[in-house]
């Protein structure tokens, strides 16, 4: 009777603990777990979002690895994640260097540049679109780009920034940096400030010099965290669209596509919702791998 | 002369650092300061003045575009979502937290794990499925079934961040609540929650940030004009007037100040919160 009873007491003392979780978990499983499962299980059926489900197997998958705009829309993410992997995080690494020392205004620099990561991609691909804006008007650049490379005695280089396929995808990726960097900069900044002095005048008297310590000291130290950093902008970057929506305001132009505008285009734009399931599983699919190879790199570099 | 050299050598670095952070700092600042220069022009002048200050500042455009541009909705949407949204995450994730650190019940370590999952597992795509199961809830085109799925979102993140906050806190305070006859929920309520401030901080500040600035789930599920929120309502503003820059530029600083804002006023706790999500990634 005692045991049932503690029993009992036990059964109410996890039932209540339990009920804690309770709220989180039914939100997580309606709004995670089943649109999830539910993803996989469209993707091998053709429907169009109202009326019947047709069962086709595989056949999604099949279209999708001959489907050449979505390998370009691959390819042109690719492109932007490039970009954003070296000339952003580049800068982001030379302005965290330039930082990391007793110098007037430090605080300031770190404010402004946080302020375009907080932007939201309307509000910047809006501004943007604005100052790349190709058009004249009586006898005017009204972007404001153009107007001050007319202005400035380069009228050569004035340019239909998005308009023209070859220019476009590398101006959005700019833009794309230019919202991003800042995120970089805070890390990469915050890891340098964990290195400890002592190893710099170490190196020092060594008779090391700049570029030595550089190379030696700072670059190994700081692997992991240039590995998290790049990590965060690879699944960023390849996930980029609101700011291509955005900024390409005439509809969506295939050579700006990248896979997300890819299925959004295959969900409202020809009601495939199977497709757009499936080209959004390959897609996650595509993520995880890259970003557990980077896991994995990074797991190696710490035992080192 | 040889210090001198050192010297000089010195203040030349400096110098170039300056002038490199500086130009930086500009480039970033400048297309914000641009935006807000083209809400004080007019439609006749955006096009042709092009100094840094107009010539003539035109205050109307804010009171266009917050009555017929419809921003004045938008505006008070995004307020409405912001806040429903954060306070949710923030109830519904200190209570699991508290649990997942504090108390004990079979499965929690499997339940916690699928949390941790659902952060690391990149889901691009998700608002097809979701989409289709609001359509089925018939949460299309409402505000609780966009509140609900922005919950959602954050969920995890805070979760886990709030877990590794009260994992690190001293057990004493809740040990006397306990003796004091406190109930699990009380001792939530008013041990756990004030001691966990900083960490609800950094979970409000992103989380808002994050709802302020979502556009592809409001543009899925929000189809009624008078349900947007701010960013919805530009894109649909630049796409019915897209010639009208003065105003839309006037929308624009709507969107952007309030954040910019709560930036500027809570950038500790931001920089805080990236280092924590750093330790939790």
């Amino acid at each position: 009777m005692n045991s049932k009873a503690k029993a009992a007491a036990i059964y109410k003392d996890n039932l209540q603990n339990f009920f804690f979780v309770l709220p989180a978990f039914v939100i997580f499983c309606i709004f995670y777990i089943y649109p999830f499962l539910n993803m996989i299980f469209l993707s091998f059926h053709e429907w169009k979002g109202i009326g019947l489900m047709h069962f086709i197997g595989l056949q999604n998958y099949k279209e999708l690895i001959g489907d050449n705009l979505w390998w370009d829309s691959m390819v042109h993410a690719g492109y932007i994640t490039l970009i954003a992997l070296t000339f952003q995080n580049a800068l982001a690494f030379a302005l965290a260097l330039a930082c990391d020392r007793q110098i007037r205004m430090k605080r300031f620099y770190c404010m402004v540049f946080f302020i375009p990561p907080v932007l939201s991609e309307v509000v910047v691909g809006l501004i943007w679109n604005w100052i790349l804006n190709p058009e004249m008007q009586a006898g005017q650049h009204i972007g404001l780009l153009n107007h001050l490379l007319f202005s400035s005695g380069l009228p050569q280089m004035v340019h239909n920034w998005l308009g023209d396929p070859k220019t476009a995808l590398t101006t959005i990726a700019i833009v794309h940096s230019w919202k991003g960097f800042g995120w970089g900069f805070i890390m990469l900044l915050a890891g340098l400030q964990t290195i400890d002095k002592q190893l710099y005048e170490a190196a020092k008297i060594d008779g090391a010099g700049a570029w030595q310590t550089f190379i030696n000291v700072t670059i190994p130290m700081m692997l992991p965290v240039i590995l998290v950093v790049m990590i965060l902008t690879i699944l960023g970057s390849m996930q980029v669209f609101v700011l291509i929506l955005s900024m390409v305001n005439e509809g969506l132009v295939n050579h700006t596509d990248v896979p997300v505008t890819r299925i959004l285009s295959s969900m409202t734009g020809t009601d495939r919702f199977g497709y757009a399931c499936a080209e959004a599983v390959i897609f996650g699919m595509i993520l995880v791998c890259v970003s557990f190879m980077m896991k994995k790199l990074s797991d190696r570099v710490k035992q080192i | 002369m040889k210090t001198n050299k050192y010297v000089l050598w010195g203040m030349a670095k400096s110098t170039l650092i300056h002038v490199f952070l500086m130009g930086v700092a500009l480039t970033c600042l400048f297309p914000i300061f641009w935006m807000v220069r083209c809400a004080f022009m007019t439609n006749e002048t955006v096009f042709v003045d092009k100094a840094f200050i107009p010539h003539h500042l035109n205050f109307g455009n804010f009171a266009i575009a917050w009555t017929k541009g419809n921003f004045g909705v938008y505006f008070l949407n995004s307020i409405i979502y912001t806040v429903c949204v954060v306070g949710g995450i923030v109830l519904v994730s200190s209570l699991a937290a508290f649990s997942f650190s504090r108390l004990k019940f079979p499965g929690k370590n499997i339940i916690f794990y699928l949390f941790v999952a659902a952060m690391m597992i990149p889901l691009p795509g998700s608002f097809v499925a979701l989409f289709v199961l609001m359509n089925k809830l018939h949460l299309i085109n409402t505000r609780f079934g966009y509140i609900l799925c922005m919950i959602n979102v954050g969920l995890s993140m805070s979760i886990l961040l709030l877990k590794t906050f009260f994992d690190k806190m001293p057990h004493d305070l809740e040990d006397a609540a306990r003796i004091d006859g406190c109930s699990k929920i009380g001792i939530w309520w008013h041990v756990a929650l004030p001691l966990a401030r900083p960490a609800i901080a950094v979970i409000v500040i992103f989380n808002s940030l994050n709802v302020w600035n979502e556009y592809i789930l409001a543009t899925l599920l929000l189809g009624d004009s008078q349900l947007m929120p701010l960013q919805r309502g530009l894109m649909v503003f630049q796409g019915a007037n897209s010639t009208d820059y003065p105003v839309l530029m006037a929308g624009l600083t709507m969107a952007a100040i309030p954040i910019i804002m709560v930036y500027l006023t809570m950038q500790k706790h931001i920089i805080k919160g990236l280092s924590l999500g750093e330790v939790a990634g």
